[in-house]
């Protein structure tokens, strides 16, 4: 049953984006309700599908290698739920925050059109399908970020278009490499034959240029430049799910699939996902520091944290990788929540400089202390989840006898924290301005969307034991089986 | 082999014209060459030298035209990639004109507001 509603996870974004743009301006309510209705229904899906065993759907029922699949197993439903849960929180609180932008209609169609594109990333199990997904989530999401259509917006817009391009661009030249060297274009047909014909040097080219494509949507560091510039520029709910989401079903999800599943794993891809993830980590924290623009020092804080989820991934240890799949949870719950609640304190002071803000935590309880607990989260401070998830990523690192590498975690980990002992200093605690006395809380919806995800925070660190099992372990022995993979969408004997 | 070259030869100018040149416009003609140079390479991969189009007529023998025809999967990719290339284009092209009526120029050595 469940099988058969697994092609609406693009379908009914995509409908609802095309749908709502037909209603008129007066009717906003009913199209808040649509899109509400129509994540709520996704969410619920993927909540059935955690623990479902893997199944694989062939669209139009032709069979692998000729049609195009769609594969669900255990890291597509924990990318599908990081995205569903972390998008209908943005929606609830993009309801009461967009008020200050016109169009608001074209805003939900272009944010369902992102959410379709990232959940066919995640789901699809065809090299070219997942180009297409992924143009249409990057599409969405140039518009998105040049959504208030003010200087810097358009600025940083073009900005994040030009490297966009050229990133899919190069990935695109992959795909076209190792069609013309397999012949094939399905992810598991493809991972079989490279296997037994092995991996010579046109397959290589292929995965450099795959790790530079899907590398510049994840912001590694040689290519992060669009990020600092591109997330903060955008309204808070998209900062939340760009760097919340999107990075990690583009960017490091597919480098996943690719390297692991596809490819299959070498040292040298070994060494050289741990070197980028390791520069990201070291180059993004450092840049961070003197950031006095709260959005900005966040965007830089994006890049080092995806560096820990790339250490831990390229690692490729059964615990680096566990460490990696948590962290990279985390950080969608922890950093999306510190957008949110950057745009919180826009929405009431109107600034975003640190210098300007002070003494919030009189004026507005709810924002000041779920910043707090998502900055301590980001900082590594225990019981909330982002020590857990770094705390196994620094074990695995000294198991697998990397100890120089494991210091530096350890001394970056400090960096964030000297960070945002800076940004609690300046916005929430210290004096309040003469000209904040008035200032207000923000609306009850943008307020619950935040309490939420501090919930999640605490809850994903302290919970681990209940829910670790049935969601991160299988995920990781699925990363780690190629085979298991490639029987599960051929149904070879 | 010779068309393999040039067809590196257009990447790498549109590289170049997306690298070096400052005019917005010129940027965007670079990424619109480097598409069509990533185009011309994913349909030469189903190429043949005097191939046939692949439609299989009544009195055609099944062997010979598996062997002649050549390959029409890439066609429809690169159908497909024109879409979404004309996609970005028009959104590029939408994107500078809104620049230009916030600054006044075309140079991107001028709209340089973000910095940090």
């Amino acid at each position: 049953m469940i099988q058969q509603l697994y092609p609406l996870f693009v379908a009914i974004p995509l409908g609802v984006a095309f749908l709502v743009l037909l209603f008129p301006q007066s009717l906003t309510r009913v199209v808040e309700g649509i899109v509400l209705i129509s994540k709520v229904i996704l969410l619920i899906i993927i909540i059935a599908l955690i623990g479902h065993a893997p199944f694989s759907y062939f669209v139009g029922k032709w069979a692998p290698p000729l049609g195009i699949t769609l594969v669900s197993d255990n890291i597509s439903t924990l990318l599908l739920l990081i995205i569903n849960i972390v998008g209908i929180l943005s929606l609830i609180y993009s309801f009461e925050y967009m008020e200050m932008y016109t169009a608001k209609i074209r805003f939900y169609a272009l944010f369902m059109l992102m959410v379709a594109g990232m959940n066919g990333v995640v789901i699809t199990g065809d090299m070219f399908n997942l180009f297409v997904f992924l143009e249409i989530a990057t599409i969405a999401s140039y518009a998105l970020v040049g959504f208030g259509c003010e200087s810097e917006e358009l600025e940083a817009s073009f900005k994040y278009m030009i490297l966009g391009c050229v990133s899919s661009t190069f990935v695109l030249l992959g795909i076209a490499i190792v069609y013309s060297t397999f012949g094939t274009l399905n992810m598991a047909d493809l991972a079989n034959s490279i296997s037994v014909k092995g991996i010579n040097k046109s397959v290589l080219f292929a995965e450099a240029l795959f790790i530079m494509g899907f590398g510049l949507k994840a912001a590694m560091v040689p290519f992060h430049a669009w990020l600092p510039d591109a997330h903060p520029s955008a309204p808070a709910p998209i900062s939340a799910m760009l760097s919340g989401v999107l990075i990690k079903a583009c960017g490091i999800y597919a480098i996943i699939r690719v390297s692991y599943h596809v490819i299959g794993m070498t040292p040298l891809i070994h060494i050289i996902l741990m070197s980028l993830g390791l520069l990201s980590m070291v180059v993004g924290v450092l840049l961070a520091v003197g950031q006095w623009d709260f959005k900005r020092l966040l965007a830089y804080h994006s890049i080092s944290q995806m560096g820990y989820v790339m250490v831990g991934i390229g690692l490729g240890t059964p615990l680096g990788i566990l460490g990696g799949l948590f962290h990279l949870m985390n950080h969608a719950f922890f950093k999306s929540l510190l957008f949110l609640c950057s745009g919180a304190i826009e929405y009431s002071t109107g600034t975003r400089n640190l210098k300007e803000m002070g003494g919030l935590f009189k004026r507005m309880p709810v924002t000041s202390s779920s910043c707090s607990i998502a900055s301590l989260s980001i900082s590594g401070i225990p019981p909330f989840n982002g020590f857990w998830s770094k705390l196994i990523i620094i074990i695995a690192l000294v198991q697998a006898e990397y100890y120089a590498i494991a210091a530096i975690t350890v001394c970056v980990s400090f960096l964030t924290l000297v960070s945002f002992i800076k940004v609690q200093r300046y916005s929430i605690f210290g004096d309040l301005p003469e000209k904040f006395k008035g200032l207000k809380e923000i609306p009850v919806l943008m307020g619950s969307a935040l309490v939420i995800l501090a919930i999640l925070c605490l809850g994903a660190g302290v919970l681990y034991p209940f829910f670790g099992e049935v969601v991160f372990e299988i995920a990781r022995d699925t990363i780690m089986d190629q085979q298991k993979y490639i029987q599960l969408v051929l149904q070879l004997m | 082999m010779t068309i393999y070259l040039m067809c590196l030869f257009l990447f790498a100018m549109g590289l170049y014209c997306l690298v070096a040149k400052k005019h917005l416009i010129k940027k965007i003609i670079g990424v619109a060459i480097l598409d069509y140079a990533v185009n011309l390479f994913l349909i030469l991969g189903g190429y043949k030298e005097g191939g046939v189009p692949p439609i299989l007529f009544k009195d055609m023998n099944q062997q010979v035209f598996s062997q002649q025809s050549v390959d029409p999967l890439p066609q429809a990719l690169v159908l497909t990639s024109i879409v979404i290339g004309l996609g970005v284009l028009i959104m590029m092209v939408s994107i500078a004109l809104r620049l230009y009526e916030k600054y006044k120029t075309f140079d991107t050595s001028e709209i340089s507001r973000l910095k940090g």
